[in-house]
C-alpha cells in the first residue's frame, strides 16, 4: 500500500479527475470573466479590447454603487441575524425537551427551493389578498403597506425572507458546534456557581469562536453575492429599488447586452469578497485559538 | 491551525462557488446540434430551435410538428431536428450559443431591439433572396418592419398582436357603465368603480411593459402616431408636449386610483388572475391572450362570456386617432448567417410562415403575421373582432421596449415604474428619457 501511495503517477491519477474538474468548471470561468471584463462585447459579435475602461465605468456607475450599497445592507442584516441564530441555538443546545423537533423545523427553509419560498412570501406580501395585510386590515389599520411596491420598504421585504430562509443552515452550524462543547467544562463551571448566563457567554461563545468566524464569512460573502430571491420577486425594482450587486450584473449581461461590462461587475464583486473575507479575518483573529 | 486553513477553505470554496454561480453564462455550451454531416450525398439536417415545448405549448408544439413533417415530405433528402426550450432560458440560451457561433440554422427571435445585436453581430442571414411580391404582400402591413435592419428583412414574423382594453361586461352592467369613447368618459367610469368600491384596472408593473401600453395609448392619443417614434428615432425629441401631458395624466390616473394597489410589486401574471377573478374591471394585455377569454376550457364559461374589449378612447383636442393601436410582432424566424445549409432553411423558413399562417388562429389562437382570411376560418366572436380591428388598424406603434435598443428600453421601464410610483414627475421621465435617448446616439 506505501509503495502504491509514494508513487507519483498513481497520486496524480488520483488526483486528475477532480483536479480537472475544478479547472473546467470554476478556475477557466473566473480566468474567462476577468478577460471579458476587459472587452466591449455585447455577447454575440465581435469582442473589442477596452483595457480597464469597464472598471472605470464601473467607478463612475451609480447604480452600481446603489446596487452594492443594497448588496451591503443585507450583508450587515445578515450578520445581525446570527445573532439571532446563535441564541436559538444555545436554547435548543441547552436540555430543552423537543429540541430535535425544533432544530427540524428550523431546518425546513433551507429544504425548499428558492423560488418555491420566493413564491411563499409574494403571497404573503401581496397588497391586498397577502396574510400579511389581510390581519393588518381586520385590526383596522387603513393603509397597509406595499410591502414589494414601496421602493422605501421593499427592500427588507426581501431581507426578513431571506434571513428566514438561511436561519437554519446557521443554526445547525451553531448547534452542532455547541453539542462539541465538553459537558465537564461545563459542569465544572456549574459546581464554581456559573449562572448560565456566564456559562453561555463566558464559556461556550469562546470555545465555538472559529465557527462563528466562519459564519460571518459565510453570511457576508453569501449576502454580497445575493440574486435569488431578490430576482424572483422583484427583479431588482421598483425603479431599482431592490437592485443588488448580482441583479445588475444580470441585467447588463443578459437584458441590455453589455457582456463585457457584466463580466466586469462579476469579476469586481469577486476581488469584493475576497477582500472583505481577507479582512474579516484579520479582525476576528485572535492571538491564540482557544483549544479544547 | 486546523481550524484556521479550514476557515480559509470555506472561505476561498465559498468565493469560488460565488464567481461560478456570477458567471455561469460564460461557460462554453455544447448545443447537442452541430453540423452532421449526412449520409448520402444530398442528405441534410436542418437545425431548428423554438420556444413552444410540448408541455407548455401543446397546440403551437402540435402545428411546428405537423409543419415538419409536411417539408421534411416535400424535401425528402431533409430533416429537421428540433430542440425546445422554454421562453427565458430560450433567450438565455441563444445569447450563449451565439457567443461561441453555434446558432441552430433555423430558430426564433423577437424583433426590432433584441435582434439588432444579432443582426450586427452578422449572425442572423439577410431573407431578402426569399421575397416575391406575392409571399410580401401575404405579411400584414408594416409587420416586417420590425424584422428589419438598414432596410434588409432578417426575420419573418409568427406571431402579432394588438393591445386593446379588455374589459368585464358583468362589473360594468352592475354600475350602469358604458364603454367610453373619449378619455374623460373613461376617467369617469373610473370614478364610479373607484366609487364603489371596485379596482377599475389591474396592473402587472413589476413587468413594466404592461404600464408602458398605457402609456403609450396616452402618448398616441396626445400627439399622434409619430410623437413617440420620432422620440425614439431620433427624428423628434421625447421632450414634447404630448409625450409629457400622457405622462401627468398617468399620474392622475394613479391618483385616482385606477390601478391596483400594489401595481408596482406585482407580476403581470398575479394582475391578470385579478382580471380572471372578477376582481377587477379593465386590464390592457396583448391580443395573445384572447384564448383566455375565448376558447380556454380552464376559464369558467360565464367569465369568458363577460369579457369584451374596446379601443383605448380619443383624448379632446389631441392628435391621435382611435384605430390606431399599441403592438406588434412577436416571434419571428430566423436563419443563421453561418449555417451549411442555408437554402434549406430559407426554404424552411417560407414554409414555415405561409402554413403556420393558414393553422395558427384556429388551431392555437395565435394571430400570425401574415394576412388571415376571416371569412374562412371558424373562430370565436372576439378573436374575429380583433382581427377585424387589426384589418381596420390605421397604425400599429411597435412596443416601446422592443422599438428601443436594449440599453434605453431598461431605462425606460424603470422610467415607467419611477412614473407611475410617482417618485418623478413627468418633466423628469421625458427629461431623463431624452437623455437616454441621447447618449445611445
Amino acid at each position: 500500500m506505501n509503495k502504491v501511495m509514494s508513487d507519483k503517477k498513481v497520486i496524480a491519477l488520483y488526483v486528475l479527475p477532480a483536479f480537472l474538474l475544478l479547472m473546467v468548471l470554476v478556475y477557466i470561468p473566473i480566468i474567462l470573466t476577468g478577460y471579458y471584463g476587459l472587452m466591449r462585447w455585447d455577447g454575440i459579435g465581435a469582442m473589442e479590447f477596452i483595457g480597464l475602461d469597464n472598471y472605470q465605468r464601473l467607478l463612475q456607475d451609480s447604480t452600481f454603487w446603489r446596487s452594492a450599497g443594497h448588496s451591503g445592507l443585507l450583508a450587515i442584516f445578515s450578520v445581525l441575524s446570527l445573532v439571532g441564530y446563535l441564541i436559538i441555538s444555545m436554547v435548543l443546545a441547552g436540555k430543552i425537551k423537543g429540541a430535535d423537533l425544533f432544530r427540524k423545523i428550523y431546518l425546513i427553509p433551507m429544504l425548499l427551493s428558492s423560488v418555491a419560498i420566493a413564491q411563499l412570501w409574494m403571497r404573503i406580501y401581496h397588497p391586498t389578498n397577502g396574510v400579511i395585510n389581510r390581519f393588518l386590515e381586520s385590526i383596522g389599520i387603513e393603509n397597509t403597506p406595499l410591502w414589494l411596491a414601496d421602493t422605501n420598504i421593499v427592500l427588507y421585504s426581501i431581507f426578513i425572507p431571506i434571513i428566514w430562509q438561511y436561519a437554519g443552515f446557521y443554526i445547525l452550524i451553531y448547534y452542532a458546534a455547541l453539542k462539541n462543547v465538553p459537558n465537564e467544562l461545563v459542569e465544572a463551571a456549574r459546581i464554581d456557581g456559573a449562572t448560565p448566563w456566564q456559562i453561555g457567554y463566558k464559556i461556550k461563545l469562546p470555545l465555538i469562536a472559529g465557527v462563528i468566524k466562519v459564519t460571518i464569512v459565510l453570511a457576508v460573502v453569501g449576502s454580497l453575492k445575493y440574486f435569488d430571491l431578490i430576482w424572483v420577486m422583484t427583479q431588482g425594482g421598483p425603479n431599482g429599488a431592490s437592485e443588488v450587486i448580482a441583479s445588475y450584473m444580470y441585467k447588463q449581461a443578459f437584458n441590455t447586452y453589455n457582456f463585457g461590462y457584466g463580466s466586469a461587475i462579476g469579476f469586481f464583486l469577486l476581488i469584493l469578497c475576497l477582500i472583505v473575507t481577507y479582512f474579516i479575518r484579520k479582525l476576528t483573529a485572535s492571538k491564540e485559538d482557544v483549544q479544547y | 491551525m486546523f481550524k484556521k486553513a479550514f476557515t480559509k477553505v470555506m472561505a476561498v470554496g465559498f468565493t469560488s462557488v460565488l464567481l461560478f454561480a456570477a458567471c455561469s453564462g460564460d461557460e462554453p455550451t455544447e448545443t447537442g446540434s452541430g453540423d452532421q454531416a449526412g449520409n448520402g450525398q444530398e442528405d441534410v439536417t436542418i437545425d431548428f430551435m423554438h420556444l413552444w415545448p410540448s408541455g407548455s405549448s401543446p397546440d403551437h408544439n402540435r402545428i411546428v410538428d405537423g409543419i415538419i413533417a409536411e417539408f421534411e415530405e416535400m424535401h425528402p433528402h431533409v430533416t429537421v431536428e428540433v430542440e425546445t426550450l422554454e421562453n427565458e432560458q430560450y433567450r438565455n440560451q441563444l445569447q450563449v450559443i451565439s457567443s461561441s457561433n453555434q446558432l441552430p440554422d433555423v430558430g426564433m427571435t423577437w424583433a426590432a431591439g433584441f435582434m439588432e445585436p444579432y443582426v450586427r453581430g452578422e449572425r442572423f442571414a439577410s431573407l431578402e433572396d426569399i421575397f416575391d411580391d406575392e409571399f410580401r404582400d401575404s405579411f400584414v402591413g408594416g409587420v416586417l418592419d420590425g424584422y428589419q435592419v438598414d432596410g434588409e428583412t432578417y426575420a419573418l414574423p409568427v406571431e402579432l398582436n394588438i393591445a386593446p382594453v379588455f374589459y368585464n361586461q358583468a362589473i360594468f352592467a352592475e354600475y350602469g357603465l358604458e364603454v367610453p369613447k373619449t378619455y374623460d368618459e373613461f376617467l369617469q367610469v373610473i370614478d364610479t368603480l373607484v366609487e364603489n368600491g371596485e379596482t377599475p384596472i389591474t396592473l402587472g408593473n413589476r413587468d413594466a411593459w404592461t404600464g408602458s401600453m398605457w402609456y403609450m395609448y396616452l402618448a398616441d392619443r396626445f400627439g399622434g402616431e409619430t410623437a413617440l417614434n420620432e422620440a425614439i428615432d431620433r427624428t423628434g425629441s421625447f421632450e414634447n408636449d404630448a409625450l409629457i401631458d400622457a405622462a401627468r395624466e398617468i399620474q392622475t390616473m394613479v391618483e385616482r386610483d385606477a390601478f391596483i394597489r400594489g401595481f408596482n410589486g406585482l407580476s403581470d401574471q398575479e394582475a391578470k388572475s385579478e382580471f380572471m377573478n372578477g376582481n377587477s374591471a379593465m386590464y390592457m394585455i396583448g391580443s395573445w391572450d384572447l384564448p383566455n377569454f375565448t376558447t380556454n376550457e380552464d376559464v369558467p364559461q360565464e367569465f369568458r362570456d363577460s369579457i369584451d374589449f374596446f379601443r383605448f378612447p380619443a383624448v379632446e383636442g389631441g392628435a391621435g386617432d382611435v384605430d390606431s393601436w399599441v403592438g406588434g410582432p412577436g416571434v419571428g424566424l430566423f436563419v443563421a448567417e453561418n449555417s451549411d445549409v442555408k437554402e434549406e432553411a430559407k426554404d424552411f423558413v417560407k414554409h414555415f410562415v405561409e402554413r403556420w399562417g393558414e393553422q395558427s388562429v384556429e388551431e392555437a389562437g395565435i394571430i400570425p403575421g401574415t394576412q388571415v382570411d376571416t371569412s374562412a376560418v371558424d373562430l370565436p366572436d372576439l378573436f374575429i373582432d380583433v382581427l377585424n380591428e387589426l384589418n381596420n388598424a390605421t397604425n400599429i406603434t411597435m412596443y416601446a421596449d422592443v422599438q428601443m435598443s436594449a440599453n434605453v428600453a431598461d431605462t425606460h421601464l424603470d422610467l415607467i415604474q419611477a412614473l407611475y410610483g410617482l417618485e418623478i414627475t413627468p418633466e423628469e421621465f421625458a427629461q431623463q428619457h431624452e437623455q437616454a435617448l441621447l447618449e445611445e446616439e
